[in-house]
């Protein structure tokens, strides 16, 4: 019965994970970047909701609406402002830039809201079910979590399998060149997949701070950096990679903190990962890369 | 379109292109009509798919212009161009290779389909009357092709023949006026290349549109072109019927050397 607790709060922390690392996937799988200030993007969305529910009162659904519309702006303006000029550059260059992001946005966080913690308060309440007569207790941030991750996943499968714009995208992730010059726009199709990707850490930052309530300019790092990491064990590009992935790391961390050590529970998930990499090098869901020569 | 047979589809002047120093192209006219099926041959190297690449935009032409569908398509970008109504395939093929063949063609309307991104995710009935039509259309191009039973796999499974098949269905997906075919028949076997060549006039009749093709299969460039145009280190050797190129000494010479 303990198992079963520690292994439905790892599946919510890891849903977390996975609606963050669903970002990283697919703007990796269609503009070959490593969005490193995905994290940060999810801080904002944090303090917005943090200010619309807990300093002007607004209702739940209105905080989480306005933290989505403010993190898809922001995601689409940080990519026509700071990764489109390099379209064409070496990787090493975006992947510098996007580092570069995360700081800026970091450190525009601390001058704007000091860098003093806030406390976030959890959106559905603090309360849970209770089963097997006290048993199992399940707090509702961690079921909504499940559930929200469940719904995103299923709706984002069926948006980039049998819609327009879906197909667009999987085209461009393939031959940029080829679907342009069957007249889809990259740039679009670019701007949107990072819009996505915006508003799912949005949603990743209400349920984040339901379960982890303080709020610093650095919050986003941590999970960022977890995210990536499911996103590169489950095969970096592939939608249902970063949803296992995710799901995955949330629960072999959960069972570490319980059964191993609080304090080794981080360099257990990494070693997993190295070896799950020693023996499929491209995550667990990953295409094989063939190169011609 | 209020062409008739005699107006031009593109007409282009003059076009040339500079890599660096090197001229790749240079003095490059052509004028395609209506209907036309048109080749363009030359030894490797003369410069057939940079003419290619620049109609369609893919590189921008040192020199020249370009007028397509009664459009001066200077400043023009890919995209622009393909809604202009030019479509092209790809000498070495370019398919959208994890992609089933349906959604391959699917591509090609990506322009056709105007729902919004949100109410794809809503599923509109905008969005299920589109896909539908999208769909028909797809399976209506796919049997032109003989490819309409291998609809839901994926195009990388597909044979060599096929593959090159299903890149001129996403190609004529796009609703072009001209079809730019690069080596169609590459690969091909003798009656892939005859069934390839029936496929090329039927298109023709069918669509309505001029096809302009680069081709090493001299059966296949003799037996459907109707005007020929050869080129030879980046410039216009000659242009005529498949006979007058045929016997023209310097064609010969350009293909086989002194």
């Amino acid at each position: 019965m303990v198992f079963l607790s520690y292994l439905i709060t790892g599946l919510g922390l890891g849903s977390v994970y996975a609606i963050i690392a669903l970002g990283y996937s697919m703007v990796y799988g269609i503009a070959k970047m490593l969005n490193f200030a995905h994290g940060d993007i999810i801080m904002v969305g944090s303090y917005v909701a943090f200010f619309v529910l807990y300093r002007f009162g607004l209702s739940v659904p209105v905080g989480i609406i306005l933290s989505v519309l403010v993190c898809t702006v922001l995601g689409v303006l940080v990519e026509r402002l700071a990764y489109k000029p390099l379209r064409q550059a070496s990787s090493l260059s975006v992947l510098i830039t996007a580092i570069g992001v995360s700081y800026f946005l970091q450190n525009g966080a601390q001058l704007l809201w000091s860098s003093s913690q806030k406390m976030f308060k959890s959106v559905v309440g603090d309360g849970g079910i209770s089963l097997f007569g006290g048993k199992l207790t399940l707090s509702y941030i961690t079921l909504v979590t499940i559930l929200t991750c469940i719904l995103i996943m299923i709706a984002l499968t069926l948006f980039i399998n049998h819609t327009s714009t879906g197909r667009a995208m999987r085209a461009c992730s393939e031959d940029k060149g080829a679907a342009q010059l069957m007249g889809i726009n990259v740039n679009t199709t670019i701007s949107i997949t990072f819009a996505i990707g915006s508003a799912l850490a949005a949603i990743a930052a209400v349920l984040l701070c339901s379960t982890y309530p303080s709020i610093t300019p650095t919050l986003g790092s941590m999970p960022g950096i977890k995210a990536f990491t499911a996103a590169v064990f489950g095969g970096i590009g592939s939608i249902p990679g970063a949803f296992i992935g995710g799901l995955l790391l949330g629960v072999i961390e959960s069972l570490a903190k319980a059964y191993i050590s609080t304090q080794l529970s981080d360099a257990v998930v990494f070693a997993v990962l190295i070896v799950v990499l020693l023996i499929k090098p491209t995550g667990l869901l990953g295409k094989k890369v063939s190169v011609k020569v | 379109m209020s062409n008739t047979n005699n107006t031009p589809i593109l007409e282009v002047k003059d076009l040339g292109i500079d890599f660096g120093g090197l001229t790749a192209v240079n003095n490059f006219n052509i004028t395609i009509n209506k209907n036309d099926i048109y080749g363009l041959i030359g030894p490797n190297g003369a410069g057939k798919t940079t003419v290619f690449n620049m109609l369609t935009k893919v590189y921008t032409p040192t020199r020249g212009t370009i007028i397509f569908n009664g459009q001066d398509t200077k400043g023009m970008d890919a995209i622009a161009v393909n809604k202009l109504g030019a479509a092209r395939t790809f000498q070495n093929i370019r398919l959208f290779n994890e992609l089933t063949v349906e959604d391959n063609v699917k591509i090609g309307m990506h322009n056709e389909l105007t729902y919004s991104t949100l109410e794809g995710i809503l599923r509109t009935p905008k969005y299920y009357k589109q896909e539908k039509a999208a769909h028909e259309k797809a399976i209506e191009l796919l049997k032109i092709f003989n490819l309409d039973e291998f609809a839901d796999v994926q195009a990388k499974s597909l044979p060599y023949g096929a593959q090159r098949r299903l890149e001129i269905a996403r190609a004529l997906a796009t609703n072009p006026v001209l079809l730019l075919l690069d080596e169609p028949a590459a690969g091909m076997n003798p009656t892939e290349t005859e069934e390839l060549m029936n496929t090329i006039r039927f298109v023709r009749d069918k669509f309505n549109i001029a096809i302009l093709l680069i081709e090493h299969d001299m059966k296949l460039v003799m037996g459907v072109c109707e005007k020929i145009t050869v080129l030879n280190f980046g410039q216009v050797l000659m242009t005529g019927t498949p006979s007058e190129v045929q016997s023209n000494p310097e064609v010969i010479k350009a293909y086989i050397g002194d």
